[in-house]
């Protein structure tokens, strides 16, 4: 149980800005984009600290947080969904991770649809994975030629995390 | 119910579900705001307890798959996400 009633916790400015820079040398040595509205940004990374505040982890922004870190396991920042998202949208579901071409300003940013299944549909998921072994056949592997770095996943990443190399030096390894 | 009001122009009932950590949430607030629509919202996330269980419940009536925001217009049509077309045609 929480000490505090949900609505007292709070962040302060100076603790926004150093997560903002901390994040933001990460992300962009790992080849992804935040958001460059930075006033937008903020008020993410704002909110992610107070759900991690709130819960004990750091919460997607913009989605009902369980209370119970093991159920939400797939939505901790940075949540399973980015990358498809990225992928299919140029954006994450919150927009504090974005494509390079809407970085460059080439697509504009729009809200996406949610991408997560719905309450119901994670309890049949769970049931499901709980019978059956994640068929490890179902997901490619991508090599990156430059590095070697693999990854399994529906696409190779836009930008290689280790030696960022662009996703079409990647090429299906399995 | 914690409705909070907020005075406007009343063009239909607009009931908001909405997050108090989401970006998308706060731009449909400013977007109601900026059309001068009279409505009412809630933060889900700041619920607690039953309270919050019954808002639940009310929002997957709407929108199942319980994302947020969510828009309920005269308790029968919904708008979800941030769709500024959708919700610059509001009724009227
Ligand atoms: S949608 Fe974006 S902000 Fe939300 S958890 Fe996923 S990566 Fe983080």
């Amino acid at each position: 149980m929480n000490k505090l009633p949900i609505s007292d916790f709070v962040v302060s400015d100076g603790e926004v800005n150093q997560y903002y820079i901390k994040l933001k040398k990460q992300v962009e040595s790992s080849g992804y984009h935040l958001n460059p509205d930075v006033e937008f940004t903020k008020s993410l990374l704002k909110s992610i600290i107070l759900n991690d505040k709130r819960y004990g982890y750091e919460s997607c922004p913009c989605r009902l947080a369980g209370n119970d870190k093991a159920e939400d396991l797939d939505i901790i920042c940075p949540c399973y969904y980015r990358d498809p998202d990225l992928d299919d949208y140029g954006t994450c579901y919150c927009g504090l991770y974005i494509s390079s071409e809407i970085f460059n300003g080439k697509k504009k940013l729009k809200p996406i649809p949610e991408r997560r299944p719905s309450p119901e549909d994670r309890e049949k998921l769970k049931m499901e994975s709980t019978t059956g072994i994640l068929s490890s056949s179902s997901i490619p592997v991508w090599r990156c030629k430059v590095c070697g770095y693999l990854c399994a996943r529906d696409e190779p990443p836009e930008i290689c995390p280790i030696c960022t190399a662009e996703k079409e030096r990647f090429e299906q390894f399995n | 119910m914690p409705m909070q009001h907020v005075d406007g122009k009343n063009e239909g009932k607009i009931v908001l579900y909405a997050l108090s950590t989401c970006g998308w949430c706060r731009k449909t607030r400013m977007l109601l705001e900026d059309l001068n629509l009279e409505y009412d919202y809630i933060y889900v996330d700041l619920l607690e307890g039953d309270e919050k269980n019954e808002i639940i419940e009310q929002v997957k009536k709407w929108n199942s798959q319980l994302s947020f925001p969510t828009i309920v217009i005269n308790d029968e049509k919904t708008i979800v996400g941030f769709d500024e077309e959708g919700i610059k045609g509001l009724p009227g």
